[in-house]
């Protein structure tokens, strides 16, 4: 599954961040790893945007971006 | 010859390095480009034990991996070789993450200090951090500092001076890095420093969180960001008046004194004229008039950014941008333009993509700069006195000009949507977005310092440019040309385009003599009006109302001006911006074509449309 998948407090571990070169480099110094703990906040008004905690900061990725992301999921923690 | 030194300060974005590098240089600062690169950076000076330190502020960056033109610059400038010291501030709340660029610099330079800043914020999460271990692990002086109150900076300062002289000399550790796979090796490094420096961390704000969830929600994202909005255009509208009605009545006296002192001089009549009637009181109306909103405008909104609300805003708005196909940070470009069109568009130089930072480039002059505000209120307050009367006004005045606002912005979302769908056609780029904890603002910081700055630069270019425009503008008014004023030929021949659109050939007039600067437009169109040919004296909104109504002027005329006002031309200081931002004289022409053409073709139909109904039901 895809971090697009994880609804608002759940959590998962990223697996795999498969995207194009430049976004590819800025999620991966903005630490989003394989192995990062990740779990998702809230969503915009309609869905997207989508607002995730990662290494201690809140970062609101583009559903288009978040469905790159790999993720194996946890369940809801809080 | 005294010596200057020079510190580099670095550090992720929100972790308060704007904060240290004001607290260090006090008011010694300018912001300066840096040769050949297209981010600005702060530059400030401050003196320690008869030394002194020139700070360059970089950009705040989560890597120096130079994917952004941030990147670069920071980059570039710490492996310049320039800096003596490089200084990164750290968010010690989040310290994992901060570590990783703090391991990137050491990377490139020995001469490292640590700020681990925000230790405040860590207390109150109940945090613990070890600070020789981590200077241990390092290698590098770390000063625990809470910049907001100035603890710490003592220290820092110190640091600094003894790195520079060589008394204290930093040996960063080497590290294992995998060359292939950086980043993650660099995490693995700064994720192990962090378990053993923190105890009790917790993962982020519990009350950041929960305003968060208020602030984005569904039903009342919406609402709240319109309240807000309206009560800062409240409080603008009604603050404005004492300070208003009080700089009029000191002009006023002031122009008595002068005109005793002319005549007392013997000067002549024109040359009285052209001073005291050109000049000095186009310079009376801009402070008077147009500074107050201004000024209590400004810091409002500067406060608003300062706790942390405008990555929300760009939060709740990027549904509608990515509709409209622009970059998610053109809301933020699109609120700095709010403040000033010229600093939105060097603001757009955060959008990597070209594309899309044409588009943000293009459309940010949709929305109305805090010079153009003063004019929808005026506008605003006069059409809601004379409706609801004076008492009510003040409530009225900001509604009205908050629908203005949120056409503005739609009109923004509408061309950027046309344009993306012609000239700027292409694939959306990616979009991350930070939402960093909020924090409280520093009310009496952020006051001062943004109405100082508002005040002296509103007063700069009402010198500048408000004196000399209404010289010019008392030269028309003075000059016959058969038996008629320049002025009032060039209104003559401007009058059937401005009839059409429901305003008249003196208000299209005073638009355009106010390309310098808009805070004028509004006195120009008065000295037309006038038939003295001087700009009136300042006595406040009801004599500009009565002179409106004496030419003419319906609530039609009052809308069709605020349409105007909010859809024209950029004005002179943004044109040249935009030119050198784009370095293109083709999009230059097309960022005065694009608003010029919306704004006349809106008053257009819309006067046709009331003159229809009118017929109709007459």
């Amino acid at each position: 599954m895809t971090l697009a998948d994880l609804l608002p407090g759940e959590s998962g571990i990223i697996q795999e961040v498969d995207t194009e070169p430049l976004l590819q480099q800025r999620l991966l110094d903005l630490g989003l790893l394989p192995g990062t703990h990740i779990q998702a906040r809230f969503r915009g008004r309609r869905g997207d945007p989508v607002a995730y905690m990662v290494r201690g900061t809140v970062l609101a990725l583009r559903l288009s971006t978040a469905k790159d992301v790999i993720v194996h999921p946890l369940g809801r923690s809080l | 010859m005294l010596q200057r030194y020079l510190i580099a300060l670095a550090g992720n974005p929100n972790t308060g390095k704007s904060t240290v590098f004001n607290k260090l240089t006090g008011l010694k600062q300018h912001t300066g480009n840096w040769p050949g690169k297209t981010v600005v950076l702060a530059q400030g000076s401050y003196t320690y034990q008869g030394h002194t330190y020139e700070i360059y502020d970089l950009p705040g960056t989560y890597s120096l991996s130079a994917s952004s033109p941030e990147e670069e610059v920071a980059r570039d400038f710490i492996c310049s070789g320039q800096p003596q010291v490089t200084v990164v501030v750290v968010d010690a709340t989040c310290l994992e993450r901060n570590l990783h660029l703090v391991l990137q610099i050491t990377q490139l330079t020995t001469s490292v200090i640590v700020c681990l800043n925000l230790m405040d914020e860590a207390k109150r999460q109940n945090m613990v951090l070890d600070v020789h271990q981590l200077e241990e692990e390092l290698g590098v002086p770390v000063i625990p500092t809470t910049a907001t109150t100035s603890e710490g900076l003592q220290a820092l300062q110190d640091a600094i001076a003894r790195v520079t002289h060589g008394a204290l000399r930093p040996q960063p550790r080497s590290l294992q890095l995998d060359q292939e796979h950086l980043a993650s090796s660099f995490y693995t490094h700064a994720e192990r420093i962090a378990d053993q420096v923190v105890a009790n961390s917790q993962q982020g704000c519990d009350f950041s969180a929960r305003l968060d969830k208020v602030v984005t929600s569904r039903h009342l994202s919406i609402p709240l960001m319109l309240g807000l909005l309206a009560s800062i255009l409240w409080i603008t509208i009604v603050g404005a008046n004492y300070p208003s009605d009080l700089l009029a009545h000191l002009f006023f006296q002031l122009e008595d004194l002068l005109t005793t002192l002319f005549i007392k001089l013997g000067s002549p009549a024109w040359l009285h004229g052209a001073l005291i009637f050109g000049m000095f009181r186009g310079l009376a109306w801009v402070v008077s008039v147009m500074l107050p909103p201004m000024a209590i405008f400004f810091p409002l909104f500067t406060l608003l950014e300062d706790f942390g609300y405008l990555p929300r805003l760009a939060f709740n708005l990027d549904g509608l941008c990515q509709k409209a196909g622009a970059h998610g940070k053109q809301s933020l470009t699109m609120a700095m333009g709010f403040g000033c069109n010229a600093a939105g568009i060097i603001a757009a130089r955060i959008i990597d993509s070209p594309r899309e930072r044409l588009l943000a480039i293009l459309t940010n002059n949709f929305v109305p700069c805090n010079g153009r505000f003063p004019m929808l209120i005026v506008m605003g307050t006069i059409m809601a006195s004379s409706v609801v009367g004076a008492q009510m006004g003040g409530c009225v005045a900001a509604l009205v000009v908050l629908v203005a606002l949120v056409f503005s912005v739609l009109a923004t979302l509408m061309i950027s949507k046309l344009l993306t769908s012609t000239v700027l056609r292409g694939e959306l780029s990616y979009f991350i977005l930070e939402l960093p904890p909020y924090r409280r603002p520093q009310i009496g910081t952020v006051l001062v310092r943004s109405f100082l700055d508002r005040a002296l630069s509103v007063l700069w270019r009402a010198v500048i440019v408000a004196a000399p425009c209404g010289l010019l503008t008392w030269i028309l008014a003075n000059i016959t040309f058969h038996d008629i004023t320049l002025l009032g030929h060039l209104s003559n021949w401007l009058q059937p385009l401005g009839q059409a659109m429901g305003l008249d050939g003196v208000v299209l007039l005073g638009f355009i003599l106010g390309l310098p600067a808009n805070e004028i437009v509004i006195p120009i169109i008065f000295m037309g009006y006038l038939s003295q040919g001087s700009l009136m004296e300042v006595q406040g909104l009801a004599a500009i109302q009565d002179v409106l109504v004496a030419n003419g002027w319906t609530w039609l005329t009052a809308l069709n001006f605020m349409i105007f006002t909010i859809f024209h031309w950029p004005c002179g200081t943004t044109l040249l911006t935009i030119k050198k931002e784009t370095g293109s004289l083709k999009w230059t022409l097309l960022s005065i074509l694009l608003p010029t053409a919306f704004g006349i073709t809106i008053c257009v139909v819309l006067t046709k449309i009331v003159d229809i109904l009118y017929v109709g039901c007459s």
